[in-house]
């Protein structure tokens, strides 16, 4: 029973991080139809920046406010990056969908190119505190730390976007531009701003996702091509939990990261099953969508 | 308004002849190709030819199912893998004769195409490039968790020549061989496509990747056709998968079976030109031309001498290869074929080709 408990929570943890990779590719797909493929490049940066920070940040300053300066650094890097691609790669090819996930495509595989290139294609390691690795004992149960800080910023983004969503002007207008974009243009609103702030938040939860991955599920480890891996489970999230919904990610996050935690732990020990974590949520995403093409939250496609 | 298909046809065939008989000339080519393989008929260079042919076979299947049906499936790596795999396992583990697994391999794939076919296509567009890919991402799964010590996990499955004819087995002198029926899996891929685009089906794909909803309503139901369509390229990927494992003799799961190889393969038919034949060979073999090449000149001594700004770019096959792609896709979207059309021939077709990139 506590291992079950364990793994649960632990599964929170990566739910909470699949969500933050995968809320920002559903709002940038619900708003502007793009399939954001260097999602998995902003990850990846946020981890790499997360590394940059931590190792070069004075050693005097002590090392949780090296950390918390790097997730914060992660998450300004992915938004920054993010914006950037909007406005130089994303914005000329308005009205070309299919040339836009190309170019997604392209700027991701020459990104992790230079990456490689750049920091080798082993991996690099995070420096952390000791309070991060050790675990809390609360009731009888030995949680580790690391999994308090990604369900910390998964309830504090979730809250945060969902407020941002519900009462700001821009939320607003992003909000109705999912809905019907066109209708939004016609109301004689620049829907063109708001792409961009749907690139930046989404590159900014994707910076966060990316170190958080790296400080609590990948033993502190940075690699070039890490974030195309965890892509592809942002992927699964978001099209079960229905494209373009955040309480869909939120929902389909924690049933895929549980699943997953869950089928690896009780299944994935009897040798030639070691892959059934990951392979069990491609299942699970079959039969959703064979039961509810449009994902468990989704709009009418 | 008409194409002239009298060029293109004799183009063709005198690359094709050009092709076959180059493995008997020994022609000496500096700069074109890089340190050893600067000899046209040298093992070195054959392979890599061996390697652009079946790639260009798999990238004109793809295109029938992305350029001319509008399918933007990222999953053409899982019915690849099943080729490699499948056939390697059948040979290598059971000791299958020759015959008996193919045909195992070309049917576990129809009934994987069938079957992961039908639920793919109950969504559309982004929905279905994401499932596609979800799945040939679980076969990646498989393979590198080795079940029942079957594939041989990361290490990689090296291909028992034991049960082959002994003109496949794996010596060099037979890599003129292998030369051969790579280039013989490009002339037939090339023919089913050619064959189904110049057919009834061929024509509905078109008009399903300009406008469904269109045919919807005339009565016509495009899942089957887009079934057919994603069937048949799924096959040609399988049949390319079996000839790489021929010519290269070993499956490691992160070369055959991962995304990598379905946007490799995605690249090349946009390198190309999507929605025209002839442009996703092209595509291809420029791109796995330029994947070999950049790779050996990026190790060559000169290069060190580099400052570090040039030297990093520089020798990442991967790096130079994706901002070449950026830039064709912004500044030639209808790719290589693209140009070409645009120049040589006709105007009318470049347009037609470039109506794949704005539908939406």
């Amino acid at each position: 029973m506590n291992i079950f408990l364990v793994l649960t929570f632990s599964g929170v943890a990566l739910g909470a991080i699949y969500f933050l990779a995968a809320s920002g590719l559903s709002l940038i797909y619900g708003l502007m139809d793009v399939l954001n493929f260097a999602h998995g490049l902003f990850m990846t940066l946020g981890a790499y920046a997360g590394y940059e920070f931590a190792t070069r940040l004075p050693s005097s300053w002590g090392a949780p406010t090296r950390v918390i300066l790097a997730i914060i650094g992660a998450t300004v890097v992915g938004a920054l990056v993010a914006g950037i691609t909007e406005l130089i790669l994303i914005r000329p090819l308005y009205g070309k969908p299919i040339s836009q996930i190309l170019i997604t495509i392209g700027l991701d595989l020459a990104v992790v190119g230079l990456l490689m290139g750049g920091f080798g294609s082993t991996a690099l390691q995070i420096p952390v505190p000791l309070w991060l690795i050790e675990p809390t004992h609360i009731g009888g149960l030995f949680l580790p730390n690391a999994n308090f800080l990604a369900i910390g910023a998964g309830v504090i983004v979730l809250v945060g976007l969902e407020l941002f969503l519900a009462r700001t002007r821009y939320g607003i207008i992003i909000r109705a531009g999912v809905e019907n974009r066109e209708m939004v243009r016609a109301l004689g609103i620049d829907v063109g701003r708001a792409f961009t702030l749907v690139f930046v938040v989404g590159g900014a939860m994707a910076g966060l996702a990316g170190v958080l991955y790296t400080i609590v599920f990948s033993g502190d480890l940075v690699s070039p091509s890490q974030g195309d891996g965890l892509l592809i489970f942002a992927f699964i999230v978001v099209v079960i939990g229905g494209l373009g919904s955040i309480r869909g990610s939120a929902v389909a996050a924690l049933v895929v990261a549980l699943l997953q935690q869950y089928t690896t732990f009780y299944i994935g020990g009897h040798s030639g099953w070691a892959q059934i974590g990951d392979l069990s949520t491609v299942l699970l995403l079959a039969v959703v969508l064979e039961l509810r093409p449009r994902g468990l939250f989704g709009r009418v496609a | 308004m008409r194409w002239r298909p009298g060029v293109g046809l004799s183009v063709g065939a005198v690359f094709l002849v050009l092709f076959i008989v180059l493995p008997f000339i020994g022609l000496h080519v500096p700069w074109v190709l890089p340190g050893t393989l600067d000899i046209v008929n040298s093992t070195g260079t054959l392979e890599v030819l061996a390697l652009c042919f079946l790639f260009a076979g798999v990238a004109v299947g793809y295109d029938l199912m992305f350029g001319y049906t509008g399918l933007m499936s990222l999953g053409p790596v899982l019915y690849f893998a099943v080729g490699t795999y499948v056939f390697d396992i059948a040979l290598t583990r059971w000791e299958w004769p020759l015959f008996s697994a193919l045909l195992l391999t070309f049917a576990v794939s129809l009934a994987l195409a069938i079957v992961l076919g039908a639920i793919a296509l109950r969504v559309q567009g982004i929905a279905f490039a994401m499932v596609t890919l979800a799945f040939a991402q679980a076969f990646y799964f498989l393979v590198e968790s080795n079940p029942h010590n079957l594939t041989a996990g990361d290490t990689g499955l090296s291909l028992s020549y034991t049960r082959l004819p002994s003109f496949l087995s794996g010596a060099v002198s037979n890599t003129r061989n292998l030369y051969w029926i790579a280039l013989g899996f490009l002339l037939i891929a090339y023919l089913i496509v050619w064959l189904v685009t110049e057919s009834v089906t061929g024509h509905v794909f078109v008009a399903i990747r300009d406008n469904e909803l269109r045919l919807d309503v005339l009565g016509v139901r495009p899942f089957r056709f887009k079934m057919v369509s994603f069937v048949v390229s799924s096959l040609i990927a399988t049949g390319g998968g079996i000839v790489y494992i021929l010519v290269i003799g070993t499956a490691v799961p992160s070369v055959v079976a991962s995304t990598t190889v379905t946007l490799s393969i995605l690249i090349m038919v946009v390198l190309g030109g999507a929605g025209l034949r002839w442009g996703a060979v092209v595509g291809a073999m420029v791109y796995v031309y330029l994947q070999q090449y950049l790779d050996k000149v990026g190790a060559e001594p000169s290069f060190a001498r580099l400052p570090a700004v040039l030297r990093v770019p520089l020798s990442e096959p991967q790096f130079l290869l994706g901002a070449i792609f950026v830039l064709f896709v912004f500044f030639a979207p209808g790719g290589i074929a693209g140009i070409v059309v645009r120049r040589r021939l006709h105007r009318a077709s470049a347009t037609t080709l470039l109506s794949v990139f704005k539908k939406s």
